[in-house]
Parts: structure tokens; sequence; C-alpha cells
């Protein structure tokens, strides 16, 4: 990669090794990773901590509406029904980073594959490849996703599946144009030379090398994903009841808005942090594993 | 530039058709009928329904009707708003959502390619930074949240705009709807415009003109801006795309009568034909869209079209 030392060339890992060094000095993305890790963490303990449950609505309180309280345990009031709101908030961002982590694992594998096949192999097979993912490109897929949740109802793991399956495409043409660029290199010809069929080396040779960019642009599908899914939660098309995620939080906070502003606020701020928070670090890595994107 | 043209319109015609077909078979592979929700009708009446609708023919004979029907802008009757048709619905709601996403374009690009060419002047200055961290804040933060801030923030505690609502005509109603839409735009032009004007301003022309000792300012009216600006030219066609798909947020939480929120109604109450109609309108107009940028940007860049 440009911008390092021969002698990290030379090595195996030197690009990690490098990146490493770059992302570390780079502040914002350092922040950012450490507000990542903050909210994961809280997501994942938060609704331990809490004396309360998800769905348990706190009778105790009169009227069931409580805003903010360090008394009542509350610490950021209660919904409409009465539930904590803490709780919500928390257990609606793991909701979104599980739905964000599934579909960007399942883009990365689908565009990987496609990109990497279609920029081996060259030529006609490559034009058609890359001409389906053209036309796909060209669909609003929002509006497709949202078809999907009609005919087939509305459950997390089609929204998964749906979001996935038409995320894969930007992946494609990036790691289709860096496969481009390796068939040409000695080793790849040295591999050819050797006899191994094509499959071989694209899972050995072509695929480890395109490993940084996919880290990269995976991390920026992640608040993407995250953002999708919150839009179809929000317009009520998403994650149903029992379950939360802080777009149907958002939008249930922004029907009480005037009379219980932290409703909306709680989980809006949350939101905001994370996606802020995914986008810095993912640029950052982006700086640090391909300085010429930068 | 005509066999450009007669290229690209080539090269829509199937993306459209996909569209349709994909849309069509989508919604026929639904599981249960769409008269199923109701209570259990007496067979005759059931078949008398499906009769009306087309749903008694095989399924190609009914995709040949609904291409038929397309032909000639009939996009089917709404399932569940049983005296409208869907493109009456869209006709109704068109106005208002077509005012409300072309004054939010226009104020994204009166302010977005400035902030950019600000920052790409003035690069890795404070201005810069400033410019940049709030592009990504407005990438970053999706409207459903800026939405409901900003009318809690100007509608409710500052009592400056109205909350909510459409009154024809009333200035007042469009603030807030035109500025959260034209917010993410906003931050995607700056940071397009800085990127395209930073990398035009690398290249050999600018620095002979430089080497001629050319003003700096006529440097960059007559000679960076155009450049710079293609790339905004591209943009415009994925920006209608964001705008369709921001006034269904935008219309709901505003309470707005234009085509997006009947899109959601239509998606919340399963009406079939309505979201499928509303699929194939949607699609079209952004093909279109995308295929007048393209053709525009052909035009602008004769590069483009020898390709």
């Amino acid at each position: 990669m440009a911008g390092s030392t021969l002698a990290s060339v030379m090595t195996d890992d030197g690009l990690w090794i490098d990146a490493r060094r770059r992302l570390l000095g780079n502040r914002a993305a350092v922040a950012a990773a450490v507000l990542v890790l903050l909210l994961v963490l809280a997501a994942l303990l938060g609704p331990l901590v809490s004396p309360y449950e998800l769905d348990q609505v706190d009778w105790t309180l009169s009227p069931l509406t409580s805003p903010p309280s360090l008394d009542n345990g509350h610490w950021f009031g209660t919904d409409s029904n009465g539930r904590d709101l803490f709780v919500r908030v928390w257990a609606g961002t793991q909701v979104s980073l599980l739905v964000a982590l599934l579909a960007t694992a399942v883009s990365v594998v689908i565009g990987v594959a496609w990109g990497a096949t279609a920029g081996y192999l060259g030529g006609r097979v490559d034009g058609w490849m890359m001409r389906v993912v053209d036309v796909l490109y060209a669909l609003p897929y929002m509006f497709f996703v949202i078809i999907l949740t009609v005919v087939f109802g509305r459950s997390l793991w089609l929204i998964f599946l749906a979001i996935g399956a038409v995320g894969w495409l930007t992946m494609a043409r990036i790691v289709r144009g860096q496969a481009l660029a390796l068939r040409q290199r000695e080793f790849v010809a040295a591999a050819v030379t050797l006899g191994l069929p094509a499959h071989r080396i694209i899972a050995r040779h072509i695929v480890p090398n395109v490993l940084g960019t996919v880290v990269v642009y995976a991390t920026l599908t992640v608040p993407q994903v995250i953002l999708f899914e919150s839009f179809l939660s929000f317009l009520g098309l998403g994650v149903q009841e029992p379950l939360t995620s802080l777009g149907r939080l958002v939008a249930e906070g922004a029907l009480e808005m005037e009379t219980a502003p932290w409703q909306l606020l709680a989980p809006s701020a949350v939101l905001a942090a994370l996606l802020l928070a995914l986008n810095f670090l993912g640029d950052g890595l982006r700086d640090a594993l391909d300085p010429r994107q930068g | 530039m005509l066999g450009y043209a007669l290229r690209r319109l080539l090269g829509v015609i199937p993306t459209f058709l996909l569209i349709v077909a994909a849309a069509f078979f989508l919604m026929r592979a639904a599981p249960g009928g769409p008269f199923d929700a109701e209570q259990t009708l007496p067979p005759e009446i059931e078949a008398n329904l499906q009769a009306a609708y087309g749903l008694d023919q095989p399924v190609t004979v009914q995709f040949g009707r609904y291409l038929a029907g397309l032909a000639h802008g009939d996009l089917g009757p709404s399932f569940r708003m049983k005296d409208f048709t869907v493109a009456e619905l869209i006709g109704r709601g068109l106005p208002v959502t077509f005012g409300i996403g072309a004054a939010a374009l226009l104020l994204a690009l009166a302010v977005g390619i400035p902030l950019g060419l600000l920052a790409g002047l003035k690069q890795n200055g404070w201005a810069d930074h400033a410019v940049m961290s709030i592009a990504l804040a407005g990438i970053a933060i999706p409207n459903f949240v800026v939405a409901p801030v900003l009318a809690l923030l100007f509608g409710l505690y500052l009592g400056w705009l109205p909350v909510a609502g459409w009154e024809a005509g009333s200035l007042r109603h469009m603030v807030l709807p035109v500025v959260t839409l034209a917010l993410p735009l906003v931050a995607y032009l700056a940071r397009l415009t800085r990127g395209s004007l930073l990398e035009v301003l690398q290249s050999p022309f600018i620095r002979t003109a430089r080497a001629k000792g050319l003003d700096p300012d006529v440097i960059l009216r007559r000679h960076a801006l155009k450049p710079t600006l293609l790339p905004v030219v591209s943009f415009l066609g994925p920006a209608a795309a964001a705008l369709l798909t921001g006034s269904l947020v935008v219309e709901q939480v505003f309470g707005l009568p234009g085509v997006g929120r009947y899109f959601v109604q239509g998606a919340v109450n399963r009406d079939y034909t309505l979201v499928m109609g509303m699929v194939v309108f949607y699609a079209s107009l952004i093909l279109a869209l995308n295929l007048l940028v393209d053709l525009v940007y052909g035009w602008l860049d004769p590069r483009i079209r020898h390709d």
C-alpha cells in the first residue's frame, strides 16, 4: 500500500500494523472508537443494571409518565405506558446493532464473492455481472424493502435479509475494482501457472488482498443499516412489539413531545451519537487502511 | 450525442420492466388474497370480487393487463380506499411533495455549494474543519430525528413556526419540512463540492493558469468552477431519490398531504395495489430523472458520451 515503508511491505502483516499506527494517530477516530465501545457496552449492560424490565409497567407511578429521575430509578423517565425508558432505549440499541451486524455480514459475503469473481474472471463474465449490479443499483431499494414488508409481514429476519441483500452492491463494485488490478499481479500469474483452479485463486489470493478495503466499507455499512432499520421502524414498518428499536422509540417519542420531550430526546440522542461515532470511525479507518482514498 | 442519448434510453427500458415485474410478482406472491382479512364472504360474492379486479385470470394475463394499463397511465384501483384509483391519489399528493422537494433542492444547492467551495479553498483551515464536521453530522443524523427535534424547538419552545399541518400557499408551513429535507443534501453537496474542487485545483491546467500569474479569483471563476460542479450534476439523480425517500418521513412528521403519506398509509394497511402503483411511479420518476441527468452530463462533458 502507498505510504508504507519498504520493510512493512515486505512483512506479512505490514498493512495492518501500519494502519493501526495511523488510526491511533487520528484523535477523532480514536474518540469515535471509544464512544462506539461505550455505547455497545451500555446497550449490553444497561438493561441488566436497571431494576426494571423491558415491558414492565411501573404501577407505583401516578401519572404513569414520569420525567427522568434518580429517585424512582427511571433514569431516562418512562414512556406513556409507564415503562422504563432507560431499559427500552438500550434494548432498542441492541436490536439496532444486531440487525446492523447481521445485515452487514450478509452484504459482505455476497458483495465480496460477486465482486472478486467478476473482477478476477474479467471480460464478458465481468461485463454481465456488473450489468446486473448496475440495474439493481438503479432501483429505489427503500421502496422495495417496503414492498417486502407489505407482502411478507413485518419481521426482524425479513428486515435484515432485505437490507443485506440490497446492501452488497457497493461492496461488489469496490471489490471488483481491486480484483481487476490484482489479477495483473505476478503472484496471481504464478498461481495460474501452477495450475490452480479459478475458485482457489479467488479464495486464496484475491480475497485476502482486498480485506483492508472490505473492512473499511463494512464499517461504513453498519451505520447505513442502522439508519435504514430505524427509518423503517419509524414509519411503523420495522421491528414490532414486544421488541423495540431506536427508530420506533423516536417515533413514539415524537407523538408525545409536547408533554414529555424526554421520550423523544433520549432515543434521538443515543441514535445520533451512535451514527456519528460509527461514521467518524469509518472515515478514520478509510484514511488508515487506504491512504490514497483520503 | 444522439447515439449516446439512444444508448442511455435503451439502457433504462430493461430496468423499468424489471421494476414493474418485480413489484407485480412480489405482490402476487403474497400469502393470502387481498380480501382475506375481512369477514368471510359467501363464495359467489368472493368470485365476483375476484372477477371485478381480474384476479380470476392467470397471472401472466394479469401482468399483461397491468402493463397495458400502465401504458396509458392507469395504475389500477386502491384496494383499501375504495373510491379512489392509485393515479388519483398520486395526482392529489404530487403538488405538495413536488413543491417541498423542489424548494429543498434549491435551498440545498444555494447553501451546500458555497459551503463546499469555502471549505475547499481554505483546506485544513478552521472553516474547512467546521464545515466538514457539520456536514458529517448532517449526513449521520437521520431526518426522522431532525424533524421532530426541529418541530419541538421552533414550533413548541420558540413558537416561531407551526408545529405541523399544511395550508396551501402558506410559506410558514413549508419552512420546517423544507429545511429538514434540505439538511442532508446540504451536507452531501458541501462534501462533494469540496472534494471535487481540491481535485480540480491540482490539475495541470490550473497550475498553468497560476504560472501565467492569473488572479486567484479569476482562476476560480473562469477555470476551476465549471469542472468542479460536474460531479454535482451527476449527484442530482441520487439527490432526487433521497428527496423522495425523505418525503416519506417529513410528510409523516409534519402531517403534510403528499404522496409519501399515502404510500406509508398504504404500506401499513397492506394496500397492495396502492403500494405497487406508487413504487412503479416512484421508480419511473427516479429513472427519468437519472436519464435526464445522464443526458445533461453527456452534453456538458464530451468525454462521457464518447466512452
